[in-house]
């Protein structure tokens, strides 16, 4: 499979800034004015020279593949203007045919050095770790292992007292002093190695001030921490998979050990949430052939974009594997293409390595339910995992209906109706106005506190359209 | 969502939580056990509860549905148009902008293009793109026709169910609301029954289709409408103005509402035929006659504003600073007829009677006069004369006729000899000047325009001013120049060797500003190639 032809769109473009700022400096870098000795190469790498206020024009390259970005400006921004700017040049040009601005050539010096570094590590890491574990150092990694549950289980302990103190004197005292679990009892967390406990326990600290109702969140919240320390007590007697989400909920470290499945990965979703440390980056994919919903995780520090990228529409073929535990996390392995528009498909026979069977009609999307259902995957869900917040479905056929300030997605047979809690306001537009009324396919997540609408299609031709 | 039915003794565990275990006892099963152990029976309890209600939440019932939009017949944009647009939409006005524009393309300001374009070709808007498009709308009322115009039907729809876009519902574009002009049963009844802004627009729009109809229309309900409304209705009685709306103008003469009678009496004064141009005719041809020696003007402006003035639409107290005559006189001579004078000043062409000397200082008051009139009549003859040489030496300097009136006169004449006096008139007088009379120069500029434009921004450069003195008719260029010139333009790039006589960086600047143009040149190509369906 050449990939001519197969450019991102704009949008898929602009949904890798960092921020809005970026995106619009990135936009504003767009067009032939400032870029020269642009090209591009089928192995899905783009280079320009990107004339900036000196007198030296920034070199910029991107490995679309990746995507990974290199750029000679200072920004700290991640990827940068100039890479936006490039891969807006790139994304509008067409087929790269005659007189394009970005025709299809060797990569010049500079832009070649890069692109063979970065393939000389990626080959590195593809590369199975081929030497044996020595038995000196399973020892070893089984006896740090040991010291870690010991002091998680001497922190869930700790959080235990400090919980039932709570519930002792009671959550309406607790709000008036100040003295909840707070910062100092996230921080013993940390100290016990459970990050997700930490966390929980900072969350725990906002809720008296989340607005009406906050005692019964705040009684829901503390008994399901409560749950998490008692199973953790207890998880000799769970059995292997409860146990393991257990492990990933107090926020000890796994690694995907799920056998490798190949897949063309349609990519579903993608959104950024941030605290004040961390940028987390969550996306959804679909495998066309297993049917199976993936998600894969991935940080940026504060302020600077998560390195995986992989913007709605795409599709991967690629390898993914599973974390231990109910959910759906799983872990990027090797993958055997660049990412390329989900629409965009071989002609004819499958090309060499691309999996076989045809795509279904409108296949690049999973096969729908109704909001009486996808309540009660999200029930069934809770038996693997009690802690989950929401699971991801596909709901067909729902109507996006405005009520008061916020909205329900109905079915069209009016049987049920879910309220929408939405990622963000212009995305509850955008899923209005594709509806324009009427019955759509729309993914996201299902939850106890309503339904987060991600992606929506409107019929069976027309492509995703990100919410996010 | 709905939870099941355990709330009662989820209320009492709440209760025992907020109040501590300590005052409450916590639950019941919990009696005789240690303090510690309630809190922690609570706490299981809660926590069994709280899984058994997120796992038995159900959807809750269904609202009553917003109903369909009105389905949007046009056809798809083309994929590589529906990009172009997500990019313009992406680049807010407002957002990150420097003091310096830089050499980048200014993408917000090719918007007002890409939506006329599109609408020529007649293509649906992308509905994902509808909220970003009423939003760029909102925020500029100039966008608004061509957004809504091209938003469409879905857009209208879309904007009922969010506040923030009513300006959508008030300024209903021709085609998508209104019913067609020519369904007479349902024009009648929208005329009668609907709110102000939907009667403006329909009137607007019959009248675009039928003239005659649109004045029965409006004439049928006129003695029964509001004053300020009367007004806003006999404006639109501007387009297709025609002979056939005398009798009912040479009515609103004698309208309650001043405003209505001046406005009725502006529109007689632009057809010369009417009773009220030959009124105004023979009261002017009175003041202006030629000299003894017919070789020049002579003025004698009116004694008085009798009744008959009055009620023909002339305003009997002058504003601040102006003599009464004088004033009257101004007011006579725009209303008169233009083919009252050749007869009034023995047979001579208009260029010939704004040649000729006029005593005592009446020249500005009596051109500024026949200038109005030119622009009310639509005369280009006389336009063209009041005009006239582009390269003369007066055009440039404060001469009886303003750049704004010039503007509006050249606005008269048909677009290719519009674009040739500005061309001759840059060439003579340079870029200072021209902003305006460019505004109303065709899009994309034809040449010799162009060409003149470019050759006096270079002059410009090489005199070694700052670009930014020159940023309106750069912005100007970049919009109207056609996309073709980018090739000529591309030699005025390269920055040049600095200058000792130049102003300091100016070079750079210059090349900076060249470039910008050259890109919003290319991305225009581009654009319109897209929408071609060519890309």
């Amino acid at each position: 499979m050449t990939q001519q032809g197969v450019r991102w769109t704009a949008d898929q473009v602009l949904a890798l800034a960092p921020d809005a700022a970026s995106r619009n400096a990135g936009s504003k870098l767009g067009a032939a004015g400032p870029w020269s000795e642009a090209g591009s190469s089928k192995e899905g790498a783009v280079w320009g020279l990107c004339k900036g206020s000196g007198s030296k024009p920034y070199q910029t390259v991107v490995d679309t593949a990746g995507p990974a970005y290199q750029c000679s400006c200072p920004s700290r921004k991640f990827p940068c203007k100039h890479a936006l700017g490039l891969l807006l040049l790139w994304a509008g040009d067409g087929d790269g045919g005659g007189g394009s601005a970005m025709p299809e050539a060797e990569a010049p010096e500079w832009a070649e050095q890069w692109l063979a570094g970065r393939r000389k590590r990626e080959q590195a890491k593809a590369a199975p770790d081929k030497g044996e574990g020595r038995p000196a150092d399973e020892e070893a990694a089984r006896r740090r292992a040991e010291r870690r549950a010991e002091r998680v289980t001497a922190g869930v302990t700790e959080l235990e007292q400090r919980l039932a103190d709570l519930l002792r004197g009671g959550l309406a005292s607790a709000e008036q002093t100040g003295h909840g679990l707070g910062e100092e009892t996230a921080r013993r967390m940390v100290d016990a190695q459970a990050p997700g406990l930490a966390s929980r326990v900072q969350e725990l600290g906002m809720i008296p001030a989340s607005g009406p109702g906050w005692p019964v969140r705040m009684l829901e919240e503390c008994a399901l921490l409560h749950l998490l320390d008692q199973a953790w007590l207890r998880r000799e007697q769970l059995p292997p998979g409860l146990a393991a989400t257990v492990r990933s909920r107090i926020g000890l470290p796994s690694s995907a050990e799920g056998p490798a499945l190949r897949d063309r990965w349609v990519v579903l979703a993608q959104y950024d949430t941030a605290d004040a440390r961390l940028t987390t980056r969550r996306i959804w994919l679909y495998g066309q052939e297993s049917g199976r919903t993936a998600l894969l995780l991935s940080y940026g520090a504060a302020g600077r974009a998560p390195e995986l990228a992989l913007p709605v529409g795409l599709a991967l073929d690629a390898e993914l594997s599973a974390y231990p535990g109910g959910g759906h996390r799983h872990a990027l392995g090797e993958r055997f293409a660049p990412a390329a528009p989900a629409e965009v498909r071989p002609d004819g026979a499958p090309a060499d390595g691309a999996p076989a069977g045809g795509v279904p009609a409108g296949g690049v999307r999973p096969g729908g339910m109704t909001t009486h259902e996808a309540a009660a995957a999200y029930g069934t869900a809770l038996r693997e995992d009690p802690w989950a917040e929401s699971w991801p479905v596909t709901l067909r056929d729902v109507i996006p209906t405005p009520v008061g300030d916020g909205m329900q997605l109905a079915d069209a047979d009016g049987a049920g109706a879910l309220p929408v809690v939405p990622v963000s306001r212009p995305g509850l537009w955008r899923l209005a106005a594709v509806s324009g009324g009427g019955g759509v396919t729309v993914f996201g997540e299902c939850g106890h506190r309503g339904f987060t609408p991600l992606t929506v299609w409107a019929d069976e031709a027309g492509g995703a359209v990100s919410l996010c | 969502m709905t939870t099941p039915s355990t709330t009662a003794g989820w209320e009492e565990l709440v209760t025992s939580a907020l109040l501590g275990t300590d005052r409450r006892g916590g639950v019941s099963a919990a009696a005789g056990r240690s303090r510690k152990d309630a809190a922690a029976a609570l706490l299981d309890e809660a926590a069994l509860h709280t899984v058994r209600r997120r796992a038995g939440l159900r959807p809750g019932p269904a609202a009553a549905p917003p109903g369909p939009a009105q389905p949007d017949p046009r056809p798809a944009l083309p994929a590589a148009a529906r990009r172009r647009l997500a990019l313009l939409l992406s680049d807010r006005p407002g957002a990150g902008s420097g003091a310096r524009r830089g050499n980048t393309p200014d993408l917000t300001e090719l918007l007002p293009q890409w939506l006329a374009a599109a609408n020529e070709h007649g293509y649906a808007a992308p509905p994902e793109l509808l909220p970003a498009l009423l939003d760029a709308a909102r925020g500029r009322t100039d966008l608004r026709p061509p957004a809504l115009g091209f938003a469409g039907p879905r857009a209208l729809w879309l904007a009922r169910l969010n506040p923030e876009w009513k300006f959508a519902l008030r300024t209903t574009p021709g085609g998508s609301a209104l019913p067609a002009p020519d369904d007479h049963e349902a024009v009648r009844q929208l005329w009668e029954e609907g709110l102000f802004a939907e009667r403006v627009a329909l009137l607007g729009a019959v009248r675009a289709h039928d003239a005659e109809a649109a004045r029965i229309l409006l004439e049928s309900t006129w003695s029964t409408e509001r004053a300020e409304d009367r007004l806003m209705f006999l404006d639109s009685l501007r387009t297709g103005l025609a002979d056939a709306d005398e009798p009912f103008l040479e009515r609103a003469l004698s309208d309650r509402s001043r405003n209505v009678r001046t406005t009725a009496a502006e529109l007689l004064s632009a057809l010369p035929a009417s009773a009220l141009a030959g009124r105004m005719a023979r009261r002017a041809a009175t003041s202006i006659a030629l000299d003894a020696l017919r070789t020049g003007i002579t003025v004698e402006a009116p004694h008085e504003c009798d009744p008959g003035m009055e009620r023909d639409g002339v305003v009997a107290t002058p504003p601040p600073g102006r003599g009464q005559r004088a004033w009257w006189l101004s007011q006579l001579v725009e209303s008169a007829p233009l083919a009252t004078w050749p007869q009034r000043l023995g047979g001579r062409s208009p260029a010939e009677i704004v040649a000729l000397p006029v005593a005592d200082d009446w020249q500005t008051e009596l051109h500024a006069a026949w200038c109005r009139a030119a622009v009310r009549q639509r005369d280009a003859a006389w336009a063209r004369a009041l005009l006239g040489a582009p390269a003369s030496p007066g055009a440039a300097g404060p001469g009886a006729v303003s750049l704004a009136e010039r503007a509006k006169l050249l606005s008269t004449l048909p677009e290719g000899e519009r674009a040739g006096w500005v061309a001759g008139f840059i060439s003579a007088h340079g870029l200072s000047e021209a902003f305006q009379l460019l505004g109303v120069c065709a899009v994309p500029w034809s040449e010799p325009l162009g060409g003149a434009v470019v050759d006096a921004l270079n002059i410009a450069r090489d005199a070694g001013s700052y670009p930014w003195s020159f940023s309106g008719v750069m912005g100007l260029a970049e919009r109207c120049l056609d996309p073709a010139a980018a090739a000529r333009l591309e030699s005025l790039t390269a920055t040049p060797d600095e200058r000792e006589d130049g102003a300091p960086g100016a070079g750079g600047y210059w090349a900076e500003a060249f470039q910008r143009l050259v890109g919003t040149l290319r991305l225009r190509a581009v654009m319109r190639e897209e929408l071609a369906g060519a890309v």
